[in-house]
């Protein structure tokens, strides 16, 4: 669905990504992790094209998402800091979105109805805290019953609660065979969704593997303590 | 009781004089005002009825009285002067005289005076003459409603509307001109009177004289034409309410005055002229009561004028009120009102308490260098004027209005 | 690009700070105008605002509100969006808002009041500066991430054009005013969005001065049809320069 071929981009001096290779397929729910500044966001912002390779190509469904944007009809997106026009409500931010996607489809709003978003949806962006601005995000990314989910560090920032309605959320997503990638640093929470692994560490793929041969590699039987494992070895 | 018998015997003969009343036209005896005029005797009146005549140059050499008819056309053929009056006490009213020769050496015209006196030219059309009206040595003659049009479109390709040249006590009243070189033109012309004039696109100048001493100008009008109105080598000029508008180009002035002195001008308007007033060697004139509104210069003057007293005018909505080429000042400016004074009035006398410095120092840079109108109205030429009139460094401190007026005068 | 460009509109037009512009223009050219009864001075006192305030307030404006948008642009770029959509819709967005302001704060008062070719002239050459300015202002924000300096460079620009600019004709004008110079000067002038707009409303408010020798220059330029037509297409251009090289810049730009 997404293959991503020799992809390159440095800011300035610092190389953030380096020769990057990566194919995903429709029904993968991949986790992407490793330490801070790693490329991790960067990697999901070329995807997006919010932000341009120096070399390399991202095909999404075989066509070069380089100079389009229709395939990001396809992808919700749930950014690690959602940030919003802050003189628009939710409501408003939601019904724009809504109105720029052109999407004739019936919409999700699974998420909207279970964080109780309707109750505080004339309040303005500005004023909502960091956890109700991440829950409006997961709504967008879920409204359009995308193909492609791209979260970047979901549940950062969500109660327990909320954390727990995502993840029943992803979970459904899943079983409907859409390719979901999730970013994060520490995985506890969701280890038992994921289906792969991506590793990246200064701007390069160290490993990306099915959760299954990780966890027989391994005698852990939870996917952070495999992955622990696996890179001390591999530095071994 | 001789001098009853006298005047009785003076009616009789004159009432016999006017008697002899001549008709020509093709239904009469009569056909060519040519025979007219030989039948005719002093004092007689010919009635020209309505028809096309063409015969070439009318001498008029009797005193007679010429009356067209449901407007007789006299028709020049472009090769002749039509109508030519040798004779004193002529009158021509009501005909359509057009097409005169066009030639520059002997001047014809429409009607052309030759050194006579007592002619009345009124309710005339003159169309396409080289000159339509031309007064040569004439004294004490009425031209009146004619309506004048020229077709020139270069000076010199056409003579001027009304040409007067070394006569006297002219009065010219209530007569339209356009079209022509100047609308009218005086040249030695002394006690006289221009009064109730409209003199539109002409070519050139809508009034010019030279050397014509002691004339007065009443309520005319003078609009649009090439140059607007010149006034030269003259003196005791009266020019009193007339409207001067439109004059626009390079060297086009509402008037120019050129080596004038003792002169009056008032209650004049002048309105949207490049220049409304230039004043070259002008000397002991006073201009009261006139209004200067959007012209591009309200006045101009030169250095070598002298003695001049400019007061009580409105000046309002001119882009520049007052410009001059030199730091002499020998000329007065008080009591006028300039809708570009900003001062104050706390005495409350109706005048302003600071002094008003009328003269632009931009108008002076332009004056020397014209591109620099550019930047006119720019910021950083309106914080130069701002300067300026506060501080006057460049501009001669003594050109000023002492009292400048906080409301304009009804005029 | 519509949908974006409402959006924008009317989140401009609920910001206090462009209600507190109209009112001021409002205010300042309603007592103008009713005030002075000689409507060329009034025009010249409302060509002073159109070449200071206006583009200032333009350029102002638009900086602060594109630095201030950046997140909704970020949210945009991560929607199925043309990057030139967004930028576009931005551009009319804020043209549309400051026109508006600018028609009611001043345009209306000129109908009213002087509706004459002196008055729509500077009606039109507001309209022409506004989206001047703000290109200009969109340019500024690209090129500089920082937000104050930014701002900063928006400043400079502004009062280089209006004033530092005008400096330096002014002086060359008096250094080479031996030499034939109309010509360069014209460009130059023609160069400067500020001074063409200038000019343009000077043809019709001192229309009488500029037939006379000085003006030959103007008239023969500025004020025969095609001097219009390249005038306009000057300040066209002032539009599109400014927004095409941001338009590049926004292409290429990490958000």
């Amino acid at each position: 669905m997404i293959r991503i071929e020799g992809l390159k981009k440095s800011f300035g001096k610092s190389e953030v990504l380096k020769d990057i290779n990566l194919q995903l397929k429709r029904g993968q729910c991949i986790g992407l992790i490793g330490p801070n500044a790693c490329g991790k966001t960067t990697l999901i912002k070329s995807i997006l094209s919010m932000v341009l390779p120096n070399d390399g190509t991202i095909y999404f469904d075989q066509k070069s998402i380089a100079g389009d944007e229709t395939y990001k009809n396809k992808i919700g997106y749930m950014p690690q800091i959602g940030r919003y026009p802050e003189n628009m409500s939710i409501i408003q931010v939601i019904d724009m979105i809504k109105s720029i996607r052109q999407f004739d489809g019936q919409t999700d709003e699974e998420l909207w109805v279970a964080f109780g978003l309707e109750q505080a949806k004339h309040k303005k962006m500005r004023t909502l805290s960091g956890g109700t601005t991440q829950k409006v995000s997961a709504t967008l990314a879920f409204l359009f019953s995308p193909d492609v989910l791209i979260l970047d560090e979901p549940t950062a920032g969500l109660d327990p609660l909320a954390s727990e309605i995502l993840r029943e959320k992803i979970i459904m997503e899943r079983q409907k065979g859409k390719l979901i990638l999730i970013t994060s640093h520490l995985l506890n929470e969701l280890d038992d969704l994921l289906t792969d692994v991506i590793y990246m560490q200064d701007g390069k793929i160290v490993f990306f593997k099915n959760t299954d041969e990780l966890l027989a590699m391994s005698n852990h039987g939870r996917i952070s303590k495999a992955i622990g494992h696996y890179i001390k070895s591999a530095a071994v | 009781m001789k001098f009853f018998t006298s005047f009785i015997v003076f009616l009789l003969f004159s009432h016999i004089a006017s008697g002899a009343h001549i008709h020509v036209g093709p239904r009469f005896q009569v056909t060519s005002i040519r025979a007219a005029l030989l039948l005719a005797k002093d004092n007689d009146t010919i009635t020209v009825h309505h028809s096309l005549y063409t015969e070439g140059t009318i001498v008029v050499n009797k005193s007679i009285t010429l009356i067209g008819d449901e407007w007789p056309v006299l028709d020049g053929q472009l090769k002749y002067e039509v109508v030519s009056i040798k004779a004193d006490h002529v009158n021509i009213s009501g005909f359509v005289i057009r097409n005169s020769g066009i030639a520059a050496l002997n001047d014809p015209g429409g009607v052309k005076v030759y050194d006579r006196s007592n002619i009345v030219i009124e309710n005339n059309v003159f169309e396409n003459n080289f000159f339509a009206i031309y007064i040569q040595y004439g004294k004490n003659c009425l031209i009146k409603n004619n309506k004048i049009i020229g077709f020139g479109k270069e000076e010199q390709e056409i003579g001027n509307g009304i040409h007067c040249w070394k006569s006297d006590s002219l009065r010219i009243i209530a007569n339209k001109i356009s079209g022509h070189r100047d609308g009218i033109y005086f040249e030695f012309v002394t006690n006289s009177i221009v009064w109730r004039n409209i003199s539109k696109r002409n070519i050139r100048y809508g009034l010019h004289f030279m050397f014509s001493n002691n004339d007065a100008y009443v309520n005319n009008i003078f609009e649009e034409n090439g140059a607007g109105v010149a006034v030269m080598y003259t003196k005791h000029v009266t020019m009193y309410s007339n409207t001067f508008s439109q004059s626009n180009g390079d060297a086009a002035y509402g008037i120019l005055l050129k080596e004038i002195s003792d002169a009056e001008i008032i209650g004049n308007k002048f309105l949207s002229n490049t220049a409304a007033l230039f004043l070259e060697g002008a000397n002991r004139i006073l201009i009261k009561k006139n209004v200067f509104s959007g012209n591009g210069w309200g006045l101009k003057i030169q250095a070598n004028c002298m003695d001049n007293t400019i007061t009580e005018n409105n000046f309002s909505g001119n882009t520049f009120d007052i410009s001059t080429n030199g730091s002499l000042v020998l000329n007065t400016f008080d009591y006028n009102y300039w809708d570009k004074y900003a001062g104050y009035d706390i005495d409350k006398n109706r005048q302003g308490d600071v002094p008003y410095h009328p003269l632009s120092i931009y108008s002076t840079i332009i004056e020397n260098n014209p591109i620099a109108m550019l930047l006119y109205r720019s910021f950083i030429v309106s914080l130069m004027e701002r300067t300026e009139k506060l501080i006057p460094s460049i501009t001669p401190d003594n050109f000023r209005d002492n009292s400048p007026q906080m409301k304009p005068y009804e005029l | 690009m519509n949908k974006i460009t409402n959006f924008i509109i009317t989140d401009i037009i609920k910001n206090k700070i462009i209600i507190i512009y109209t009112v001021i223009l409002a205010l300042f050219s309603w007592s103008v105008l009713s005030l002075e009864d000689n409507t060329a001075k009034a025009m010249l006192s409302l060509l002073n605002i159109i070449l200071l305030a206006v583009p200032l307030m333009a350029v102002i404006f638009s900086t602060i509100y594109m630095y201030n948008s950046s997140e909704f642009i970020e949210l945009l770029v991560s929607q199925p969006i043309k990057r030139k959509t967004i930028w576009l819709s931005h551009f009319a967005g804020l043209s549309i808002s400051l026109s508006i302001a600018f028609i009611l704060g001043i345009g209306l008062p000129i109908v009213v009041y002087s509706p004459d070719a002196a008055g729509f002239s500077i009606l039109l050459m507001g309209l022409f500066i506004t989206p001047i300015f703000i290109a200009i202002a969109m340019l500024c924000s690209i090129l500089a991430r920082d937000k104050a300096r930014g701002i900063g460079i928006a400043i400079m620009v502004w009062l280089f054009l209006s004033l530092i600019y005008d400096g330096i004709v002014l002086y060359l004008m008096f250094q080479f005013a031996d030499y034939p110079i109309e010509k360069p000067m014209v460009i130059m002038s023609a160069l400067n969005p500020i001074d063409l707009a200038r000019i343009m409303v000077l043809l019709k408010v001192d229309v009488s001065a500029l037939m006379g020798y000085t003006g030959a220059i103007f008239k023969q330029i500025f004020g025969s049809q095609i001097g219009w037509i390249i005038s306009l297409g000057l300040l066209t251009f002032w539009i599109v320069i400014p927004m095409w090289f941001s338009l590049i810049k926004f292409k290429n730009k990490d958000l």
